[in-house]
């Protein structure tokens, strides 16, 4: 078996010893990351992913249902008669960056092709083809059934990216990851203005299919492998899982509360992907006892990380969140799991959009005056900023409290990306307080895009 | 996919349990059928254009159902699906048709002159009258599993048919991707347009892929004869005007698909028949005939009757709300159809609905009087 050149390195600086370098049928020479053979047995199972092997595991009984042949003659038929340019799919009305991206050329390069689990091209762009889009809003348009995807078909990925990450190409350029939160500076806001502070990521379960993708057994393993090390942490993080399908009503209540509890996604751009299926099975939420840090399982990722609390401690929130991600790494590690990760896309996750930090720092932050101001919106731009309303993606502002974040995610390493809300944050404050004292404020002149 | 799946095989590696569904709160035919046994069993199998059993049962489970609706749960990919995953969709069938067995030979029979009467369901009760079947092309994936590529072939197969016919049947097509607002607005006022599915019925077997990609709408020019193209099945017939004179409706569409069938076969391809199942169409509910006759009927005096369930049970008729499916009556009104689909003929159905109509509308007009109808009680069909 070829050995890969290099592993990713580790955050604590750790070599690669647990770990056997393997390439896979798809990508026979040196890859850009490791692909595990984990120490358990259903892991080795899933290493080896040539169809011989899985044939002869099988056992012979069930060749006789004549059903098992991959590539049968009825499909080599079926792909002559219906050629790429029969499958092409109408993208005329349609505003997303799969459609701006995707030519007929493309498309019928890879529409052939799948991933070692047998993800197609077809099934990464459907939901872009189901939600032609808005005009003003430009969703992503496609979708990773698992890390492999990214590989199999970066001929649209890569475009789509650039697109989406304001030039970032990953076919140039490398992700810094960086989750040390003691370089934060001025990390603690004025709470006359800010309410609530938070911070999250997505992270996903390397060797298990992405929630489009998953089969209910995968789904269940991610679900295990989350609870399991979870259920390591101790001190301040020690908290407990519920299972969305178990929980009882006492308990949904309070999680509603709380405005912890998930719900069954009901937007068609993530229905249409195929991550509601099998709802509500393997799906649930950890929270620490302190109700700080908080872990989605297998809503639109494995798993979605969100540090959190009242007031404006942001350095406390993302210390927590470093520290808890940090350890719950560990914890995997130590069974033989890690997270999809490289060094050309960061953290893998399901959109595109949330590739690289998959980090979204933000706060909610009262801005009576600054967000009446016409240049607000101009402001916001150059510090690299977006606005929501308080409910989250996709609402509007009430009153004048509103909910501030980054708007980049890969390209710069999830310390640079927080003190660039806290800079942000801390400039909007003073442009309030000037604003409030009858003073004039400046725009910002913009950030750089990426460092060099 | 229609290329082969080979997915399935990664599944195969893990245990037959871990992948079993959670079906514990569960109420739909495919729920009560499909034991742990079953589902090993089946789980190995594909269809040659790469359907699984996970295909025809993911719309069971991301819709668990409802405590007093009993619905089907699964979905077919293809025609063979209904032979490869035998083992879970006899019984399903057997449920869901009344005791069909896997043995049984269902008759087909289109023939409208076997209808007897029919013309003359009175108009100031009977509204409307409609019939409705599906038909599926063979050789092409069904709509939960079709490509782009497949469903346009089938659009376009459909229009060369339809635009050949001529006389009372001559018609026009409207693309939905193509039509303009004043097409749009007419259809609807028409009552002929359909939407895209939001049913999660639908929307979790697949069938609103790529809307409205190679969808579209014929009808005749007296808005009499009606084809839905790639809704949920690749073809639905239906035959409809205002008034009581079924047997003129039960013509025209007898008649028309005759017609159709004809031109299609003219160009090399048949409608997915079997002397089993009859037609074969994406639901199993809709087996056989795919037949659904019906009318609308004011019944405000018998819809208040304690025995109307009743008497609806004996003469095999079922009643929705003029809306159609999952829609309430409104004001007395109701839309009263055949309950059976598979294991009787489409005349047969027609004679059910002819006949029953009349009775109910007889026990109406005898309600208005104040006088008793349970002399004029039938027996169970």
């Amino acid at each position: 078996m070829a050995q890969l050149s290099f592993c990713r390195r580790s955050f604590s600086g750790r070599s690669c010893k647990n770990f056997t370098c393997a390439p896979s049928p798809s990508h026979p020479q040196v890859q850009p990351y490791c692909i595990v053979t984990m120490a358990t047995q259903f892991t080795r199972m899933l290493a080896g992913r040539n169809t011989a092997a899985v044939l002869a595991s099988l056992g012979a009984g069930t060749l006789a249902t004549g059903y098992l042949l991959t590539d049968s003659t009825a499909a080599a038929e079926r792909r002559m008669l219906y050629p790429p340019s029969a499958d092409f799919p109408d993208l005329r009305k349609h505003n997303n960056c799969m459609a701006a991206s995707l030519t007929p050329a493309i498309y019928a390069h890879l529409r052939d092709k799948s991933t070692p689990n047998n993800w197609t091209l077809n099934q990464s762009i459907q939901t872009g083809v189901d939600n032609p889009g808005h005009p003003f809003i430009k969703t992503v348009g496609m979708v990773a059934g698992d890390e492999e995807t990214y590989e199999v078909f970066s001929e649209i990925f890569d475009p789509v990216i650039k697109d989406r990450h304001n030039g970032y190409d990953p076919r140039t350029m490398k992700h810094p990851t960086d989750l040390d939160s003691s370089k934060i500076t001025s990390g603690v806001f004025d709470e006359r203005y800010v309410l609530s502070s938070r911070v999250r990521t997505g992270r996903s379960i390397r060797g298990l299919s992405l929630p489009p993708a998953c089969s209910r057994a995968e789904r269940r393993e991610v679900e295990r492998v989350a609870v399991m090390a979870l259920s390591g942490l101790k001190g301040d993080l020690a908290g407990r899982y519920y299972s969305l399908g178990d929980m009882n009503e006492r308990e949904q209540q309070q999680l509603i509360d709380e405005h912890f509890l998930f719900d069954k996604p009901v937007s068609p751009l993530l229905t249409s992907a195929g991550m509601a299926r099998d709802w509500p099975d393997a799906r649930g939420i950890w929270h620490n006892n302190q109700k700080n840090f908080l872990i989605w399982i297998n809503e639109e990722d494995h798993t979605r990380i969100i540090s959190m609390e009242k007031g404006g401690n942001m350095k406390r929130v993302f210390e927590r969140f470093c520290r808890g991600l940090k350890q719950v790494e560990q914890l995997i590690h130590e069974r033989g799991w890690e997270f999809m990760w490289n060094e050309r896309l960061g953290y893998i996750l399901t959109c595109p959009s949330n590739l690289g930090t998959g980090l979204r720092a933000g706060v909610h932050v009262r801005l009576p005056n600054l967000s009446k101001d016409p240049r607000f919106s101009k402001i916001l731009e150059n510090l690299r900023l977006q606005k929501r309303g308080t409910g989250g993606v996709d609402t509007a502002a009430t009153g004048d409290t509103f909910d501030i974040s980054n708007n980049d995610r890969l390209g710069k390493s999830e310390v640079e990306l927080v003190q660039l809300v806290v800079d942000g944050v801390n400039y909007l404050i003073d442009c309030e307080k000037r604003l409030e004292r009858g003073q004039d404020i400046k725009i910002p002149s913009p950030l750089a895009q990426f460092r060099r | 996919m229609p290329f082969g799946n080979t997915h399935n095989e990664m599944k195969l590696k893990y245990a037959s349990a871990k992948e079993y569904p959670d079906l514990t709160k569960h109420n739909n035919h495919m729920a009560k059928i499909l034991t742990p046994a079953i589902y090993e069993l089946l789980r190995k199998r594909q269809t040659p254009s790469g359907f699984t059993l996970d295909d025809v049962i993911q719309t069971g489970i991301d819709n668990p159902g409802h405590p007093f609706i009993m619905t089907v749960g699964c979905v077919a990919g293809d025609e063979e699906t209904y032979e490869v995953f035998k083992e879970l969709l006899d019984p399903v069938i057997q449920d869901r048709h009344g005791g069909y067995k896997p043995t049984d030979k269902h008759k087909t029979d289109l023939d409208p002159a076997h209808l007897k009467g029919g013309d003359d369901l009175d108009p100031n009760y009977v509204l409307s009258s409609r019939v409705r079947t599906g038909r599926s092309v063979r050789g092409f994936c069904l709509p939960p599993h079709c490509s782009r590529g497949e469903r346009r072939a089938v659009e376009t197969l459909s229009i060369e048919a339809l635009d050949t016919l001529s006389g009372d049947l001559k018609g026009k097509y409207y693309a939905l991707k193509n039509m303009s607002d004043a097409e749009q607005q007419q259809l609807i006022d028409d009552h002929f347009l359909f939407d895209k599915p939001v049913s999660p019925l639908l929307l979790a077997s697949g069938m609103a892929r790529d809307w409205p990609d190679g969808r579209g709408i014929w009808h005749n020019v007296n808005k009499t004869f009606l084809v839905w193209v790639n809704e949920e099945d690749h073809l639905r017939v239906i035959s409809m005007q205002q008034g009581g004179n079924m047997k003129e409706v039960f013509n025209r569409f007898c008649t028309g698909l005759t017609k159709i069938e004809k031109l299609f076969k003219e160009r090399k391809h048949e409608f997915m028949w079997n002397e089993h199942l009859g037609y074969v169409l994406t639901c199993p509910s809709n087996l056989g005939t795919g037949l659904r006759a019906g009318v609308h009927v004011k019944l405000p005096n018998l819809s208040k009757n304690a025995k109307f369930e009743e008497i609806l049970k004996k003469l095999r008729l079922q009643k929705r709300g003029t809306g159609g499916v999952d829609t309430a009556a409104v004001g007395g009104t109701f839309d009263i159809s055949n309950a059976d689909r598979l294991g009787f003929s489409e005349v047969e159905l027609v004679q059910m609905v002819v006949d029953g109509v009349k009775l109910l509308v007889e026990m109406e007009k005898k309600l208005e009087k104040g006088q008793p109808i349970d002399a004029m009680i039938p027996a169970q069909k």
